[in-house]
């Protein structure tokens, strides 16, 4: 093993927990690049970036916010607009002075050879720094978005290569599905959705899944389906999660609860019906 | 974009330095919130811009200038990326209230909506407006190098439970509007979002009320000329959401197995009592409001009649007395007086403010039925999935 030889070949982590680094993406991020790949210059083949976000007291890196940075590339040298980036940091942190860098992203599938000094710059300005790769051309059928940190590869005391390891990454979002994957998922929605209407379609989810339950339930006790402990686990426990409350004592809770809202109701109606009185009579009077 | 340029917006800025330090500042709005920051530094920024498209751009708007017949605003056209910075700014911050810059195009009668920028925190300092000018600048010059739409179409704000119809509101709308031909403000309420509703809306002022607020003359005949009501005061325009196919491409990628997403949950959350009872508590505050304002209106209208009293009593008067001099053979005297305090005029007291509080309740009885509409589908729900 490399690790038990004299002359040591080893990863000199900058950080001894990069082990354990995960990264959580905040949906906004993935739609800052892909607007800004959309909106790239002419000739550039990828757009970079700088991300922004806070750790996580577990060590997860939060990643909330990007910015795109221009650059250059040719196949020996990478350019940064180094002062651009941190213009646009100081404005940043005027608005949200608790989000920082944690790295920074580059369209495209996986790391590629420009990669590594320019995350040596971001090495500069954070302390191991997330480099996030969103593949926007859906290279292999799929928008593959990975994150990674890098290690040195040091000979004795040479550095001889920086690796870069991939570290899991959560991309729940949370934030995307309080607005609803339709809107954000369709190119084009005519209207926002009300509160009626927002709440039939969840209504409607639900029905959806409880007609599933019941026909895999059913399926199970003719014996047609295999049964599932895990999935009968849930089931019970879904049911159990009922408050067992006497009919009368809940007719009676959702009868005051019908009644206090319908009270507001009433009242609300009553406020509009006076305020168009109110207006009426007032243009009554001055016509008087 | 070059030195140079930057360095004449600079230059730019600081002659419109003059505009900050003449405007008074917007007072406080009524409701204790903060009022929409940058309002005045807005509108100087925003000439500033003018200023720079004019010495640039002369003939290109000289061009814009000659088709006058715009088709109105129909539809805000906003990206879902736009969309989500509001959502988060909004939210990172609340419950104080922020504010926030629109990027976009007009073309025809959609306004596009394509980018955002947040504005930092106010404070209430000189030197900071101008810094918050510059700031405005240097993201706006930033955002040009990477190829974002940089047009002003508005501004974003977050408001809580829709209490945003106030002066300050009008007063920034009329800023943006005296330099931008269309403009647009969206709202966005974080609080509400814990029902699982998207609360965007895209307002406008009415031209007719535009109109009437620049010559500042609110009396009771001016509106009942214009046939302009509360109603009025505001125009909501339809909002459409747009992503690039990109996006819709990732977002399909990403979308999760489980059937059930976040809104679900935060829609079928049984308890809403708290917000019921803020939003009573604002309507009630608002009731509050506006009787005090009908008050002041009883209170004109009494010393509007004790004022037509005094001057029928002054007329008899003087017509007795002209009476008399006729019959003693003298020149009668004239019937009028205006040096005579009774026939001063009284001012009206504006109705602008009941106006904006009636527009206020009436807001809040819309949301109040809505949750009420809302939790009733939840208690019948309820009530359904406890007798299976």
């Amino acid at each position: 093993m490399a690790s038990s030889d004299r002359t040591v070949l080893q990863f000199s982590s900058s950080s001894s927990s990069s082990q354990s680094i995960s990264a959580k993406v905040h949906p906004l991020v993935i739609f800052n690049i892909c607007d800004c790949y959309v909106r790239r210059p002419d000739q550039a083949d990828r757009v970079i970036g700088t991300l922004l976000g806070s750790v996580l007291p577990d060590g997860t890196v939060d990643i909330r916010n990007s910015y795109a940075v221009p650059h250059n590339e040719s196949i020996e040298q990478v350019a940064l607009d180094i002062e651009y980036h941190h213009n646009m940091l100081i404005s940043h942190q005027k608005v949200n002075p608790k989000e920082i860098i944690v790295g920074w992203y580059s369209t495209g599938l996986g790391v590629t050879g420009g990669s590594a000094l320019i995350h040596e710059f971001y090495s500069r300005e954070v302390q191991n720094p997330i480099h996030l790769t969103v593949d926007t051309g859906f290279t292999n059928g799929g928008g593959t978005i990975k994150a990674y940190v890098s290690n040195n590869l040091s000979l004795g005391e040479r550095q001889i290569a920086a690796q870069f390891q991939e570290i899991p990454l959560d991309l729940r979002m949370v934030e995307a599905e309080r607005i609803g994957f339709d809107m954000l998922k369709a190119t084009a929605v005519d209207k926002i959705p009300s509160d009626l209407e927002g709440m039939e379609a969840s209504m409607q989810h639900l029905l959806v899944l409880i007609d599933d339950i019941y026909k895999y339930v059913d399926d199970v006790v003719e014996g047609r389906v295999a049964p599932d402990n895990k999935i009968g686990r849930f089931i019970s426990d879904a049911v159990g999660s009922l408050p067992k409350v006497s009919p009368r004592v809940f007719d009676k809770l959702v009868n005051d609860s019908l009644q206090d809202h319908l009270l507001l109701l009433y009242l609300s109606s009553i406020t509009r019906t006076q305020l168009s009185l109110a207006e009426k009579l007032n243009t009554a009077a001055q016509i008087l | 974009m070059s030195d140079g340029a930057s360095s004449r917006c600079r230059a730019l800025l600081m002659g419109s330095g003059e505009v900050l330090g003449q405007k008074p500042l917007p007072l406080a709005p009524a409701l204790g919130f903060l009022p929409p920051p940058n309002s005045i530094a807005d509108s100087s920024f925003v000439r500033s811009i003018q200023n720079m498209a004019t010495t640039t751009t002369r003939s290109f708007l000289q061009v814009a200038a000659t088709e006058e017949a715009a088709p109105p605003l129909r539809v805000v056209q906003i990206e879902g990326l736009v969309i989500l910075k509001i959502i988060k700014h909004c939210k990172d911050h609340s419950p104080s209230l922020v504010t926030g810059q629109l990027l976009g195009l007009d073309v025809g009668s959609v306004l596009e909506v394509t980018n955002c920028f947040p504005f930092p925190m106010r404070e209430e300092d000189e030197e900071i407006e101008a810094d918050g000018a510059n700031y405005q600048l240097e993201m706006m010059r930033c955002l040009r190098e990477v190829n974002v739409d940089n047009n002003t179409v508005g501004w974003y704000q977050s408001t809580l439970l829709g209490s945003f119809q106030t002066v300050e509101l009008i007063e920034t709308f009329m800023n943006y509007q005296e330099n931008i031909r269309r403009c647009v403000c969206i709202i966005y309420d974080p609080s509400r979002s814990d029902q699982g509703v998207l609360a965007l809306k895209a307002l406008k002022l009415s031209d007719s009320f535009m109109e009437l607020y620049r010559s500042n003359n609110f009396t009771g005949e001016k509106l009942r000329e214009k046939n302009l009501s509360w109603v009025d005061i505001f125009e909501e325009i339809p909002i459409k959401v747009s992503n690039s196919a990109l996006i819709s491409a990732f977002m399909t990628e990403l979308e999760p197995d489980t059937p059930v997403t976040q809104c679900d949950y935060d829609r079928l959350q049984l308890s809403t009592s708290s917000l019921m009872e803020r939003n009573t508590e604002f309507l009630i505050e608002c009731m509050d409001d506006l009787s005090l304002e009908e008050q002041k209106f009883q209170f004109y209208y009494r010393s509007l009649s004790r004022q037509q009293a005094q001057q029928q009593a002054w007329l008899q008067k003087r017509r007795a007395e002209n009476m008399a001099r006729k019959a003693a053979g003298e020149e009668p005297l004239p019937e009028e007086d205006p040096s005579n305090p009774v026939f001063k005029p009284l001012p009206e007291p504006s109705r602008l403010e009941s106006f904006l509080i009636t527009n206020q309740i009436s807001n809040y009885c819309n949301q109040i039925n809505g949750v009420s509409g809302q939790s009733f589908n939840r208690l019948y729900l309820m009530k359904a999935l406890h007798e299976d």
